[in-house]
């Protein structure tokens, strides 16, 4: 699917993306926003634009928009105020929805982000503002069309972009690292499955050999992705359409086109939809709001560092490297439970080691999330003293930590239970040495003849008759010290 | 008590009769009900009454016999939410519309123990200066049964001249309490933007509308305003009014003075497109308010010869948003089609009356892509300079006196082929709904029979000051004393005096 791009070719996207800002009531009403509850269930007067009824802003709303305005660098307007955006569709239940236009919260700012392990791409932001998302429409049986309005009103924030991003995979990477900022930052839970973000990408390519009028092809504007993929792959399915376009003199048309995730084809929208005229109006209902500088100030100060932010401090103040850093912040609750660790005593190295390995292994292979297990970073940190302290082995570490995983339980006790118990005493070890030289004569025999290579099936015996909880230093070192004394000892009977 | 009209009754008499144990809630109640029944059906000022006072909500003894308008009837303007009545702005669109509401201010009556008779008859969503365009009934203006009472609250105006409730509620988007207030020889008064909350109050111009009371006396309004008057945090537009609960304080002296006051004649509001009768009565309240001790000057307003373009052009293009929300989805009438884009144009065709189509598209055009800078944009600043040359008199004068209308009330039918006529009849009111000021109409003098209505505006906050000097004037005079006489004996038809 991938286009050969001519190296003259320049492609430029930009995106438009709602993000459902995490807000336990929506923007205007104090109906829940909870997902999944039965159709028609969180909505009053107002979210339902039932006559007579007014919004009033949540303050909330605003305050978790400044913080993704903070987030990307943008600044937060003195004041801003809502405009009306006029269109008619079932789900909308004023008619209009409160959006934002000529004073929107934040704007002019830039996101950093990595393309790959060692390269980074900054993206300037225009604008960051607030509106209401619209209903559902269900399609019942009989041909019935039903709407739920339980989304109706839940506060967005829109980020728009400059066309600063160059190819589809750029893109992706793009929206991977601005999903994790905002939840990073407490922005947004940026629930994909809830459909808690969604994209609408303006794509169109130039030729930058010419300098006619024709040295571009118009905007294609791709409406309302709800996932990476999905972006990605319309993406790259358009770039490829722009560039044979140019490529046989074509500019195409201004337009809005559609992605068929099953056909895997973007669509011309129908030119009934792309005739809106919104008719933008300040909201009367609204008064504009003053976004004082103190109180910007203090959602700057009380805000999270950013996962840029901390992949860097995790590799100044805990010697991680960077990719390790990179998996640490790339999602929240691992970097959280990492420092955890370590305030209570783990050391960085072997906690990364085990949260990369490990715990990522078991958490991937269970298909849950960090923070659904109950074992704490504490517990893990205790699990790793005693493989430190001898008491059990590292292999029996990564039998004993599906079973914390699972259950909870403290480590000692889980190891207790599942009698994973190292033998450290020395003079017991002596003893089943003993034994196993008493039983295999012949080895020892072949031992004492050269043949060095029988103090492995020697090991293997003693590890056996301990059922595999003799600490494997220690008893290799025993054997041997025992296989030298049986040596010196014959060597005083010849 | 067997002829009791409650309805005729003032506010403080009913309290004094309900204090004397000559009467019980019940009673009053009761025969508000069986008067409005009885004589409504001549002045067509009601388009739902209850039927029965029992299922009324009544709170708990204790607070109510202290409730400041216990038992006390009043219409409310059916542009007003109401749980337990129909709302339908009088349009087909709205027709058995029952509101899962009340409006706050429907509220904040009922806690003071005023009795809901009903809902009046108005302008298809208060869009109209006659209350013709109402889809149900014609309202006639209890002085002479062949004029209109005025709009858009012209129910109210209607059922408080007629005696029917002791106060009513109206809305007044551009002169919609006070025109009618006007024409039907009773007080209207529109206070500061934001003094009563609008929340249940269904939308025509939300920065405009603002909800009033009518009454027979700046006394009854005052009062009314002491339980209305409150912020509301449903409505992010409602303010903390300095002056709440201290109405009617303001008016209960028995011979008022107003020595010191200025008062200002703005001479675009007594210009040649004001009737000479209509002059005439202000240069007698002039003259009033000169007695009572205030000093009365000409002066000038140049910019109020656009107020009327910039208001139509704001209005409807409010108007065109809010209006949207009726698609035929939710409540109110649909028109069923398979395709829901016709289901919506089949809707609003079937659903909406011929002055609201108009307004619609009218707001629709001047917001559009192309007009919006011309249209929109160019009467918002046009409104801010008018409200800043508004506000720039209050240096100068208390007070700004007016006539309330270029007429008197005019013919039913008159001017219904004739918008522009129609919308003349706000020319004078429309001012303070643009700049958010307080502007009350108290009846001023008669002419042919027909009252004739004076307006007093005040800068932001003053609505103390307005009743004041309204409530001296009205002392001072006597005009709110006079009454239509079938008022009185139940007939229609007879001119005044
Ligand atoms: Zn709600």
């Amino acid at each position: 699917m991938t286009a050969r791009i001519p190296e003259e070719y320049q492609v430029k996207i930009g995106l438009e993306i709602h993000v459902a800002l995490a807000t336990e009531t929506k923007m205007f009403c104090s109906c829940s926003t909870a997902f999944g509850d039965p159709p028609n269930t969180n909505v009053c007067p107002v979210c339902l634009g039932v006559p007579g009824s007014l919004p009033v802003l949540n303050r909330r709303a605003v305050e978790l928009g400044m913080i993704c305005g903070l987030a990307l660098d943008c600044e937060v307007n003195p004041q801003m105020h809502f405009e009306r955006k006029n269109y008619h569709y079932p789900d909308l239940a004023k008619g209009y929805q409160i959006s934002q236009l000529v004073a929107p919260l934040a704007e002019g700012g830039h996101f950093t982000f990595g393309v790959s392990e060692s390269q980074e791409r900054t993206v300037r932001i225009r604008r960051v503002h607030l509106e209401e998302d619209a209903g559902k429409l269900l399609h019942g049986h009989r041909q019935q069309t039903l709407v739920d309005f339980n989304r109706c009103g839940v506060p967005l924030a829109e980020i728009v972009t400059e066309p600063d991003l160059h190819s589809a995979s750029e893109t992706r990477a793009f929206l991977e690292e601005l999903r994790a900022l905002l939840r990073a930052v407490g922005a947004s839970e940026v629930r994909m499955e809830e459909g808690e973000l969604r994209c609408d990408t303006n794509v169109n390519v130039l030729d930058q050999s010419t300098d006619g009028p024709k040295d571009g092809t118009e905007i294609t504007e791709l409406k309302n992705l709800n996932s990476f993929r999905g972006v990605e792959h319309a993406l790259l399915w358009e770039i490829k359409r722009h560039v044979e376009a140019l490529q046989r003199g074509d500019t195409l048309t201004h337009e809005t086109r559609h992605w068929d995730e099953d056909a895997g084809v973007t669509i011309s929208a129908r030119a009934k939809e792309e005739a809106h005229d919104y008719r933008y109006f300040p909201e009367p209902d609204l008064p504009a709001v003053s976004l004082d500088p103190g109180w910007v100030d203090r959602l700057g100060e009380e805000m999270s560092e950013t996962p840029r932010q901390r992949r860097r401090r995790l590799q100044q103040q805990y010697g991680v490297d960077d990719y390790t850093a990179g998996v640490l912040v790339s999602e929240d609750d691992l970097g959280d439970f990492f420092e955890e660790a370590v305030s209570s005593g783990g050391d960085p190295g072997e906690v990364a080691n085990w949260l990369m390995s490990e715990v990522q292994g078991y958490l991937n292979a269970e298909e849950i999330a960090l923070h659904e297990l109950s074992v704490t970073p504490q517990q893990l940190v205790a699990m790793l003293q005693l493989v430190d302290s001898g008491k059990i082995s590292g292999k029996m570490a990564k039998e004993l930590w599906p079973r914390m995983a699972e259950t909870g339980k403290d480590p000692d006790q889980l190891a207790q239970e599942m009698g994973l118990q190292q033998i450290s005493d020395e003079e017991q070890l002596q003893g089943v040495i003993r034994q196993v030289l008493q039983e295999h004569p012949d080895a020892v025999s072949d031992y004492l003849a050269g043949k060095d290579r029988v103090v492995g099936f020697l090991m293997g015996q003693v590890m056996q008759k301990t059922q595999g909880q003799a600490t494997p230093q220690l008893a290799n070192e025993k054997l041997r010290e025992a296989l030298t004394e049986a040596k010196e000892g014959k060597g005083e009977e010849d | 008590m067997n002829d009791l009209k409650p309805g005729s009754l003032s506010i403080q008499k009913i309290q004094q009769l309900l204090r004397r144990r000559e009467v019980c809630t019940d009673e009053l109640r009761g025969a508000a009900v069986e008067d409005v029944s009885r004589r409504d059906q001549d002045v067509g000022s009601f388009l739902t009454v209850r039927g029965s006072y029992e299922g009324q909500s009544v709170n708990n003894g204790g607070t109510v016999s202290k409730a400041s308008l216990n038992g006390v009837p009043c219409g409310i303007k059916d542009n007003l939410c109401t749980s337990d009545l129909p709302t339908t702005c009088a349009s087909q669109m709205l027709s058995g519309y029952r509101p899962p509401y009340d409006a706050t201010a429907v509220k904040l009556l009922r806690r003071a123990g005023a009795h809901v008779v009903g809902k009046t008859n108005m302008d298809e969503f208060a869009m109209g200066s006659s209350t013709e365009n109402s889809a149900f009934a014609v309202t006639h203006n209890p002085w002479n049964s062949r004029r209109v009472p005025g709009g858009s609250s012209g129910g109210s105006a209607a059922a408080v001249a007629a005696g029917l409730v002791s106060f009513a509620l109206g809305s007044d988007t551009g002169g919609s309490v006070r025109q009618p207030a006007s024409f039907c020889g009773v007080v209207g008064m529109k206070p500061t933007y934001g003094s009563i909350s609008r929340y249940g109050l269904v939308a025509f111009a939300s920065s405009l509308d603002q909800i009033g009371p009518l009454a027979r006396s700046v006394d009854d309004c005052a009062r009314v305003l002491d339980v209305l008057v409150r912020h509301d945090e449903r409505d992010s537009t409602s303010v903390k009014h300095p002056e709440a609960g201290a109405f009617a304080s303001a008016v209960s002296e028995s011979e008022p003075r107003l020595n010191g006051w200025r008062i200002g004649v703005p001479r675009e509001f007594v210009s040649e497109g004001v009737d000479e009768p209509v002059r005439h009565v202000v240069r007698e309240a002039a003259d009033v308010f000169r007695q009572l001790g205030a000093q009365v000057q000409q002066c000038s307003l140049p910019l109020i010869n656009h107020a009327l373009s910039a208001y139509y052009i704001i209005a409807c293009s409010e108007a065109s948003s809010n209006l949207a929300r009726y698609d035929g989805v939710r409540y109110g009438l649909r028109a069923e089609s398979a395709d829901v884009q016709e289901m919506f144009i089949r809707s609003r065709s079937r659903g909406f009356g011929q002055e609201v189509k108009r307004r619609i598209m009218l707001g629709t055009f001047a917001l559009s892509a192309g007009y919006y800078e011309d249209y929109y944009l160019k009467a918002a600043r046009l409104r801010r300079m008018i409200s800043d040359q508004l506000n720039g008199s209050f240096e100068e004068y208390d007070l700004l006196l007016t006539p309330t209308t270029p007429t008197v009330a005019f013919r039913l039918q008159e001017r219904m082929d004739d918008p522009l006529a129609m919308y003349m009849a706000d020319v004078c009111t429309i001012p303070a709904n643009l700049a958010g000021i307080p502007a009350i109409s108290v009846p001023g003098g008669f002419h042919e029979g027909l009252p004739v209505g004076i307006q007093l505006m005040a800068d932001r906050f003053d609505d103390r000051k307005l009743l004041t000097a309204a409530r001296a004037f009205e002392l001072s005079t006597g005009h709110h004393r006079r009454r239509p006489s079938h008022a009185e004996e139940g007939e229609m038809g007879r001119c005044g005096r």
